[in-house]
């Protein structure tokens, strides 16, 4: 993979405390791993708080990309859900869904 | 569903405001749009079970509109992406439920804006969030993406961002702007007109100032490389077409993620698709439909209001749904010509008004002709397709002369994006070469208007629903 090189990983972000109050936390599963995430928040929050920011590879160069727009317009952050191919940012959070991202380079 | 005289496409601002304006009426009336719930970008709802403690003007508006969709009995489908639509107004939709097909004689489209973000090197990062997009998950998500930001292009959207990443308690390393101070201040006057959104501004400042927020004007993001554990952002100063004036990079910034956004355009996808008549304002954010003064197309029955026909703002566009759901309820006979005027007087004053502010912020998101130009030939253009400013270089040499001939050479605009990311780059680039935007021309409309997946289209079905023709006689 071209410029391929280890980040993204390592950085995570965090839910904003105060303005909203949030359902419990429930577990999804991503690339077989375990994350805790809000049901109802868009998933791509959700793997964002994860530090799960690389989602793919695009498809020429397979170069690394993660979700962009968040709006459901560019197709970047677009996930496999419990094996259907969706824009995890258009998308909600339910417990137990199963969610495979194609590697960028996470 | 039962017969409709009116479909409106998007339920944010305008789409709402067109609905309720034309139900009210009489017309049967149904509001579409892709999200679970109406508000459209600005005034979204909150995802489905979080519970809002403190709420701000546009939460308030939101929360407004949806209690009054609620208590009127228009006929709503959230969640539902329309795909297709044809010339006879037959418009495909899918939902959870699988296809849905309506039809109507009249269709008021106010599908909003996306956002434009000029290809830099590194753009394609994880970690590197458009403007708009940091807005949705700071705002309605309430989720920062990483401790220390580096926020940069122009607009409104710059300011607020930077505002709610420190109200979020995360750091800005600096605030890049296209833009002058000068070009700010000569918005001022304008802006006047809306003390509110004025005070708004000022909060921002406040904040910003507080933070000890460096913010630096007339630059741009030269390039973000990905380092170990964060982003390197290099940042150098622009001249006023937004050219970068000097090989050398000025400073370097270490940093966790970087939101950046160069303005907004209108979304004209279902215009395009319908065949309208299209002009290029640069100061409307781009290409919109030819449009009346309520909305109509050159397409009888088919009508546009808010940003999604020229950039100018939340105000603007409830006035422009309610003129947009007023015409359509004379083109049915529903209102005679006097009524009609007199219902439009005050919202036309309205409009005006909401117009100057309108202006004045899209004047600050226009895009400029020299951000173009310093975009390096090895950089990646179309984001889906993974072309290069080479490649466009190389197919307007060799003839393209606007985007259709450049979409088919080099499959830019060609991905799953439908060019929404690209477009305005590829066509700017164009420009440059053919002498204008207009010359550029606009990528033609195709279905599908959103990327559907095929399942969803066929919904369920089993071996026996399929026809199958007679054996041919032997």
């Amino acid at each position: 993979m071209a410029n391929a090189s280890p980040t993204g990983h390592h950085v995570s972000g965090r839910r904003i405390e105060g303005a909203l109050a949030r359902p419990q936390l429930v577990e999804i599963v991503v690339d077989g791993t375990p994350i805790a995430a809000c049901q109802g928040e868009s998933l791509a929050a959700a793997l964002l708080v994860a530090g799960r920011r690389a989602l793919r590879a695009s498809p020429r160069l397979g170069l690394p990309r993660g979700a962009f727009c968040m709006m459901g317009v560019c197709q970047e952050c677009l996930v496999r859900v419990d094996g259907r191919l969706v824009p995890a940012c258009q998308t909600a959070v339910r417990p137990g869904m199963r969610v495979e991202t194609d590697g960028g380079r996470d | 569903m039962s017969e409709l005289d009116l479909v409106v496409i998007g339920a944010g601002p305008a789409g709402a405001a067109a609905a309720l304006e034309a139900h009210r009426r009489g017309l049967r009336c149904l509001l579409v749009d892709e999200a679970p719930a109406a508000g459209g970008q600005v005034w979204r709802a909150p995802p489905e079970g979080f519970v809002r403690r403190k709420a701000d003007a546009d939460a308030k508006a939101g929360d407004r509109l949806r209690a009054e969709l609620g208590a009127s009995s228009i006929a709503t489908a959230f969640g539902h992406r329309v795909w297709l639509i044809t010339e006879s107004f037959r418009i495909e939709a899918v939902g959870s439920e699988g296809p849905v097909t309506w039809r109507a004689p009249a269709i008021i489209a106010a599908t909003g804006v996306s956002e434009r973000v000029i290809p830099f090197p590194g753009w394609t990062e994880p970690g590197v969030i458009g403007l708009a997009g940091a807005t949705v998950l700071l705002k309605a998500q309430q989720v920062l993406p990483g401790e220390r930001a580096l926020v940069a292009g122009c607009g409104p959207l710059l300011p607020a961002v930077v505002a709610s990443v420190l109200k979020a308690g995360g750091r800005v390393a600096a605030a890049v702007d296209l833009a002058e101070r000068r070009e700010w201040l000569s918005a001022l006057p304008a802006m006047l007109t809306r003390p509110d959104l004025l005070a708004r501004g000022l909060g921002w400042l406040i904040r910003l100032r507080r933070a000890g927020v460096p913010v630096y004007f007339r630059h741009a993001i030269r390039q973000v490389e990905s380092a170990e554990e964060h982003l390197e952002v290099a940042i150098a100063p622009v001249d006023a077409t937004g050219r970068f004036v000097t090989e050398v990079c000025e400073r370097v910034f270490e940093v966790d993620w970087v939101a950046v956004g160069h303005g907004l355009v209108p979304g004209t996808e279902i215009t395009r698709l319908l065949g309208a008549e299209h002009r290029y304002h640069a100061e409307r954010g781009g290409w919109v439909a030819v449009l009346d003064e309520t909305g109509r197309t050159s397409v009888p029955g088919l009508l546009v209001a808010g940003d999604g026909g020229g950039i100018r703002g939340a105000a603007a566009a409830v006035e422009q749904g309610r003129l947009a759901g007023l015409a359509t309820a004379l083109d049915q006979g529903r209102l005679d010509r006097d009524g009609f005027e007199r219902e439009a007087k005050p919202i036309r004053r309205r409009l005006r008004r909401a117009e100057r502010f309108g202006q004045a912020s899209a004047r600050l998101m226009a895009v400029r002709a020299g951000q173009v130009l310093s975009i390096p030939e090895e950089t990646i253009v179309c984001r889906c397709e993974d072309v290069t400013r080479a490649e466009i270089t190389a197919a307007i040499g060799a003839g393209a002369a606007e985007v259709n001939q450049l979409k088919g050479w080099t499959r830019c605009g060609m991905g799953p994006c439908q060019g929404r990311m690209c477009g305005e780059a590829a066509a700017s680039l164009l420009a440059v070469a053919s002498g204008s935007r207009d010359a550029a021309g606009i990528w033609t409309g195709r279905a599908p208007l959103r990327p559907v997946a095929l399942d969803d289209l066929l919904g369920d079905y089993s071996y026996g629903d399929i026809p199958l023709p007679k054996a041919a006689p032997l």
